[in-house]
């Protein structure tokens, strides 16, 4: 069997751009003579609201970086030092805690998330044929790569409309083949999406639950993209 | 699925008594008028004018046992918080990340005054200042209903500066993560929490000597939290006539996967696990059966169609070999490969892994390799037995039970669905072998080489 390998003989991908080892350490943006980056105002009374929440400023890494995420549409090595500016933290350090999490994103992505759920209860109702329906869906739009970030995400609370995807943060299903299109075509639009198939209008499965009935709950207006 | 539910008064009778679920789909229950109207707050009212010592003896004497997972007793996690003046914290775990579990959400999106109520009540009986209330990022609906019912709530004077003049202060933040399984585990949490990688801690010390920023902290579930009201408004000994004896009162199960009716169901704790999956849920499609059933989450061992008898409470599955975890229970029938199952569940954990200890972040790889081997034909029946060794190998052996949450899961399904795996292998390494030499599919099956 033939084994992948990359441009430095290695089985794992990634380790091709080694890092400029002349070059000193990222310093604090700011911080002893290192130029001092343009925030743009809402960014920075944004990560600094979430700073003030925080015995220790810290603490507000992930807010910040997810809200420096909504500017720039990923975590870009200015957004990146935008955020470390602002935090008083080196760019590093940011980009140790950005690349450890899903939603913080490490490359440039469509407007739009279409988290497809994967997990074991989504599978067993098909989510994984739905995932390559999204995919062809997007793949055959042409702006579909820089409309649509798809992809395919571990459990999101929500096996009890299975199969599902979260669209912007809304979540939707269970979903069928014929629901795709309008899925991206609502997410483009700025409308919101599948309204009468979001989780939000659901009412709770236990029948003993409610003592009368009650009205669907009132669906999620569309998120803004980034 | 999309009709509501009607529910019929006459059902109730002899059912078991709803707590968290009590008309929670009522118009406007997430705002602080209706839950006002309703009773709410009350109970905090209750707890304020009692010693907080009195209201850690209502939560020790009702026997809940945290619903996120482990289980343990939440009075005496209380008590094991240092007393005296300093800075203490309660963390809210509402990372609800763990495969099949949905309960949470449904609380927070619908009655999150709940929540908050019973925070400030378990805050009061900690003398916890500082809480924090970790939501997972996926869940966008639900942070924003908590932060605009925290908005009223603060207005109401329920938190804050010196809670409707009893002289408890305390603050309370809702925190979004970015998605990452791991930080649903309370060390990774905190380091989550303070900023940094979700990397679990070494354990001891416990948070509750030292967590948060290095001070005590207290960490419970939302489902937990959000019972604290409850067993105020009826104490403690009330509360703890219901549901069994070592596992008291009633929990929200998560029911998912091949049931004709999914969804959150409260239940008192040690009905019929059949009860929950059959009645409640509706069982498997018509004409299929249950192959096998997660009872507590994806890391819970999974049981057989005849452990449905098992009365669905804290001891009763363990001694039945598995746990009841989060509550939330998958059922897979008898139309899915067990493989299928075992795969989606390894490279879950696999991608999970935060990969600070090697048995975890090595095990998990290497499980999904030989899962993979045996789909492809290349794997002999002794890959069977080096899977379920490696498995041993990384239970017990690492900081956090994120390794041994598939460990234990692929452990059983190997050593229940053994022959189901090694007629899978078999299958594949037929069909390897022989379309090697240029036979289809289809001319193996009229040979009889493969079955259909």
């Amino acid at each position: 069997m033939a084994v992948p390998r990359f441009g430095h003989g290695s089985r794992v991908p990634g380790w091709d751009a080694p890092v400029d080892l002349e070059k000193d350490p990222a310093e604090i943006p700011g911080v002893g003579g290192s130029p001092s980056p343009e925030v743009p105002d809402g960014l920075r009374a944004q990560i600094e609201a979430h700073m003030a929440n925080y015995p220790d400023r810290r603490s507000a890494a992930l807010p910040a970086l997810e809200a420096a995420q909504r500017v720039h549409g990923w975590c870009s090595p200015e957004a990146i030092e935008q955020v470390a500016y602002v935090m008083g933290v080196t760019p590093a350090y940011l980009e140790s805690v950005a690349t450890f999490y899903d939603m913080l994103e490490n490359a440039p992505v469509g407007r739009h998330d279409v988290y497809v759920c994967t997990n074991i209860s989504c599978s067993l109702c098909g989510a994984d044929e739905l995932l390559a329906q999204v995919r062809a869906a997007v793949a055959g739009a042409p702006d579909g790569a820089a409309e649509f970030n798809v992809r395919a995400f571990e459990c999101l609370g929500a096996c009890d409309i299975a199969p599902m995807a979260s669209v912007d943060g809304v979540y939707v299903g269970p979903l069928t083949a014929e629901d795709v299109p309008r899925l991206l075509e609502d997410a483009r639009a700025g409308r919101p999406v599948l309204p009468e198939k979001q989780l939000a209008r659901k009412l709770v499965a236990d029948p003993h639950a409610n003592s009368r009935e009650f009205p669907l709950h009132d669906a999620e207006p569309a998120r803004r993209a980034r | 699925m999309a009709a509501p539910t009607a529910t019929r008064e006459g059902d109730r009778e002899g059912r078991e008594p709803i707590l968290l679920f009590k008309d929670i789909d009522e118009p406007g229950l997430a705002t602080r008028e209706v839950y006002e109207r309703r009773g709410g707050y009350s109970s905090l009212r209750k707890a304020l004018q009692m010693s907080p010592e009195e209201v850690l003896e209502q939560l020790k004497t009702s026997g809940i046992r945290g619903r996120g997972g482990a289980g343990f007793a939440m009075g005496t996690k209380v008590s094991f918080l240092p007393k005296g003046q300093m800075d203490k914290y309660l963390v809210c775990n509402a990372d609800e990340s763990e495969p099949g579990t949905f309960k949470d959400r449904e609380l927070m999106q619908k009655t999150p005054h709940m929540l908050i109520e019973g925070i400030a009540i378990a805050s009061y009986a900690a003398g916890a200042n500082r809480c924090f209330i970790y939501v997972r990022g996926e869940y966008v609906l639900q942070a924003d209903v908590l932060d605009a019912a925290l908005a009223e709530a603060r207005e109401a004077g329920y938190v804050g500066e010196d809670v409707l003049g009893s002289g408890h202060s305390m603050t309370l933040v809702v925190h979004r993560g970015a998605g990452a399984y791991i930080c649903g585990e309370e060390t990774g949490l905190l380091d989550s929490l303070e900023g940094k990688r979700g990397n679990p801690r070494l354990k001891p010390p416990f948070p509750a000597v030292q967590g948060l920023y290095q001070g005590p902290t207290l960490i419970n579930n939302v489902e937990t939290l959000a019972t604290v009201p409850a067993i105020i408004a009826m104490g403690g000994e009330q509360y703890a006539k219901l549901g069994v004896e070592t596992s008291t009162g009633t929990k929200l199960v998560s029911v998912s996967g091949h049931v004709q009716r999914p969804g959150n169901y409260e239940i008192e704790l040690g009905i019929p696990s059949r009860e929950i999956v059959y009645g409640l849920a509706g069982g498997p499609p018509e004409g299929r059966r249950v192959k096998c059933w997660f009872p507590g989450g994806s890391s819970s061992p999974v049981l057989k169609e005849e452990d449905l008898d098992v009365p669905y409470d804290f001891n009763s599955l363990a001694g039945a070999g598995s746990m009841l975890g989060s509550g939330a229970i998958i059922v897979v029938d008898d139309s899915t490969p067990i493989l299928d199952v075992a795969m989606k569940t390894a490279k879950f954990y696999r991608h999970e892994s935060c990969g600070k200890c090697t048995p975890c972040r090595e095990g998990t790889n290497w499980t999904v390799k030989m899962l993979e081997r045996i789909d492809d034909g290349e794997a002999t029946p002794m890959d069977l037995d080096i899977m379920a060794s490696v498995q041993e190998h990384i239970i017990g052996n690492c900081l956090c039970v994120l390794g041994d949450a598939m460990a234990m899961p692929i452990g059983s399904m190997i050593a229940k669905f053994k022959d189901e795996l090694e007629a899978h292998m078999e299958q594949a390494r037929l069909r390897r072998g022989l379309n090697g030499a240029g036979a289809s599919d289809a001319a193996l099956q009229a040979q009889g080489a493969l079955d259909a």
